[in-house]
């Protein structure tokens, strides 16, 4: 073996390409499959693209580094399943871009928190959690409510999620910025929005500008809730 | 060493002119970053132990200045050591000057350190990804690769023109571990913006590939980055500084090549029992387990290296940084295994109990032989006799080594306690603690989690002071040719 290897460490040429197939093997072998694996992915019914508002939040879901106190994954244990609900399916995060599952809970699983409290329950816990919660270590986040949601660029941003495979329809990227404003003002008549989206949440805005805070609330309250688990049967989860 | 003339000065005629300049620049990157590294790990610490620290600031928020942290201590500290170490040890073994001349080893320096300043800029600014370790957005990702292929071309071109025939195996953990680590990155970060003009982009993964994908990146970002590369340091600086060759070639060999193919496989074990596929989370389980043998195989080639030089570890606190971090490597490369077993893992995962294994292997591993390699270069670089003092660096050793201890042992108290209260059931069958009582449980191993991260980094901060005086330090003819004369490394009689 080692009058072999003397060759090999002799030359980088041979030394860096044999590393570099090395390296490979695991990769290729776990990562190819998840993609051409029909079932990876469970087919159910109910999940749909976020609406632009959701999407909005779950933007700033992702640049306020929720993810790293709270995950968005119920494991397949039983104590899991009964302090958040059922475990969580491939298919509810399909439309994730990036995934939020998170690796640490310094805070409870949101992935089924959508609906478990009321609109005003989380404006008045995001603006400042001890008021609900003495206990909870969050930081306050009533700088959210302060700031004006930018979105300008709602449409780019449903084109580009549409470009990666999120399949939303050419009137829902053309539509977004109409969609968005709807669902943030209660006051509207949403019913083509409503059409678009199903069981989208109204937000519980003031009407007149449409906050990060409004987005957040939007995005938390669509989570866990697009799958009727008392219609899906347990065959059809299987990986 | 061939028979080569020594001029008048001690210097060998045909001495190749080292591009040492570059290694001290990413010398004093590495101190600098690892003492912001530490700072803002104790920072974050308080706030979990005092959530008032957050003040409501958008910029101070943990979720924001988490990144800033972990960021500091692998890419920036970590980051720079690394840099400098593989070209200082690539020169050295290799007798002979960086590839690519002066200007493109300034701009790897420059070049990283900008990505870096700029990565955390955009963290508390409210830029992120959103992927652990990989937070910065697509246009500071193209820059890192850009600078990434320099790195590439500067390390390979010096090896190509090396004046030895072979490749020292420190090289070999360096080399895996920059070709590694541009694959992961590249992939890992494949997004499309939504503009040219935004810093916004989508990662072009979503779900279950996603979530594999950025664990076979995380997993090896540690695998390669925080383990290979500070391998090649181990195969270097512990030889060197206990003046004894490599304790068994044979074992390098079989180290190297079952821990670089093994280490990639194991990223699932980090998504058990979520909605991974079971064969895949079975796959990343098995592949954890055996990666105990090569990670054990290379922690006794570097402790048995030390055969007859044991005594150097009283009088070089370098070498004992070095020693106890292989030490501690074998310790964390025995708990991941453990907690890669998908049993333990339903109680570990979630818990600080990995942020304890991170730390076991973050301080005790990656900072004290990064610690050791900083202790043996200074000098050498500065052409220094010795360090300024070895007391200080002993004070160093024993405040480090405490502060570790309070960290990691209170993360495993709070971790598995975190663990068993989620699971516990009263008499009842009801789930016995609500979520919030397990966060107030944990509150006292908190603060003590902050105060081993107090004493680090005052240690981090005495070698500091350490290092500087070592520098400012007047240094002779004499401490110049004993700095020249570290050049090769002893070979294995074998």
């Amino acid at each position: 073996m080692m009058q072999r290897h003397q060759f090999i460490e002799r030359h980088t040429f041979v030394l860096l390409v044999l590393a570099l197939v090395t390296v490979s093997i695991g990769g290729i072998v776990e990562i190819v499959p998840t993609f051409t694996i029909e079932t990876t992915v469970e087919h159910v019914k109910g999940i749909r693209p976020y609406t632009p508002l959701e999407q909005a939040g779950r933007d700033i879901y992702v640049r306020e580094g929720c993810y790293v106190c709270h995950s968005q994954m119920i494991r397949a244990l039983k104590d899991e399943v009964e302090r958040y609900g059922h475990y969580s399916l491939a298919a509810e995060s399909m439309y994730d871009h990036p995934f939020q599952w998170g690796s640490k809970r310094i805070g409870p699983d949101l992935s089924r928190v959508g609906g478990k409290y009321s609109n005003d329950w989380h404006y008045a816990h995001l603006t400042n959690p001890q008021a609900l919660v003495p206990e909870s270590l969050m930081p306050h986040y009533a700088f959210l409510a302060e700031n004006d949601l930018k979105y300008d660029d709602i449409s780019e941003k449903l084109a580009t999620l549409k470009a990666i495979g999120v399949p939303y329809t050419n009137a829902q990227v053309k539509s977004a910025a109409t969609d968005l404003e709807a669902q943030a003002n209660a006051a509207t008549d949403p019913a083509s929005f409503a059409k678009r989206y199903p069981h989208a949440v109204i937000a519980s805005g003031n009407g007149k500008h449409v906050t990060e805070m409004d987005a957040l609330v939007a995005y938390l309250q669509v989570l866990g809730t697009m799958v009727n688990f008392a219609d899906t049967s347990e065959e059809s989860l299987q990986q | 060493m061939s028979a080569a003339t020594i001029t008048a000065a001690g210097m060998r005629a045909d001495a190749p002119i080292y591009n040492m300049d570059v290694v001290k620049k990413f010398t004093i990157a590495t101190v600098f970053w690892g003492v912001v590294g530490f700072l803002v790990g104790v920072y974050i610490a308080s706030e979990l132990a005092w959530p008032g620290l957050n003040f409501g600031l958008p910029f101070l928020n943990f979720g924001r200045l988490r990144p800033v942290h972990t960021s500091a201590v692998i890419f920036a500290f970590g980051g720079n050591a690394l840099f400098a170490t593989s070209l200082y040890v690539v020169q050295r073994t290799g007798h002979t000057r960086l590839f690519g001349g002066k200007a493109l080893a300034d701009f790897l320096f420059w070049g990283y350190n900008f990505f870096i300043v700029q990565a955390a800029l955009s963290y508390v600014l409210g830029f992120s990804r959103g992927q652990e370790y990989s937070e910065p957005e697509w246009h500071l990702d193209l820059w890192l690769v850009v600078v990434w292929v320099c790195y590439a071309v500067v390390f390979i071109g010096t090896l190509l023109k090396r004046r030895e025939p072979h490749i020292y195996v420190a090289n070999w953990f360096y080399l895996a571990f920059i070709l590694t680590i541009a694959v992961l990155h590249i992939v890992n970060t494949l997004a499309l913006p939504v503009s040219f003009f935004e810093a916004k982009g989508y990662t072009l993964y979503s779900g279950t590939q996603n979530a594999l994908i950025q664990w076979w990146y995380g997993h090896n970002a540690v695998g390669f980055f925080l383990t290979a590369g500070f391998l090649g340091m181990m195969y270097y600086f512990i030889p060197k500084a206990a003046n004894r060759p490599v304790y068994s070639y044979r074992l390098s060999i079989v180290h190297f090549w079952s821990l670089i193919f093994m280490y990639i496989w194991a990223g699932p074990h980090h998504l058990h029992w979520t909605a991974l596929p079971d064969w895949a989370q079975t796959l990343g389980m098995a592949f954890s387990i055996m990666l105990w043998m090569p990670s054990w195989g290379g922690m006794i080639n570097g402790l048995m290296t030390l055969s007859g030089a044991w005594d150097k570890l009283r009088t070089d606190p370098g070498l004992r940084f070095s020693v106890t971090a292989v030490g501690f490597y074998g310790m964390s490369t025995f708990e991941g295994p453990v907690m890669s077993v998908r049993t333990v893992n339903a109680l570990s995962h979630y818990t600080d109990w990995g942020i304890g294994h991170v730390h076991s292997g973050g301080l005790g591993w990656v900072a004290f032989i990064t610690f050791g390699a900083l202790y043996y270069l200074v000098p050498v670089l500065w052409e220094r006799k010795a360090l300024y003092s070895v007391k200080l660096a002993n004070w160093h050793y024993w405040i480090a080594t405490l502060g570790i201890v309070f960290y990691i042992s209170s993360m495993w108290v709070a971790g598995i306690e975190e663990g068993l209260m989620w699971r516990a059931y009263d008499a009842n069958g009801f789930l016995q603690y609500s979520f919030i009582e397990s966060v107030l449980a944990v509150h006292p191993f908190y603060v003590i989690r902050m105060l081993g991260g107090v004493m680090f980094l005052i240690g981090a901060l005495i070698m500091a002071y350490n290092l500087w005086m070592t520098v400012v330090s007047p240094s002779t003819e004499a401490d110049r040719l004993e700095a020249y004369r570290a050049g090769p490394v002893p070979v294995a009689a074998e």
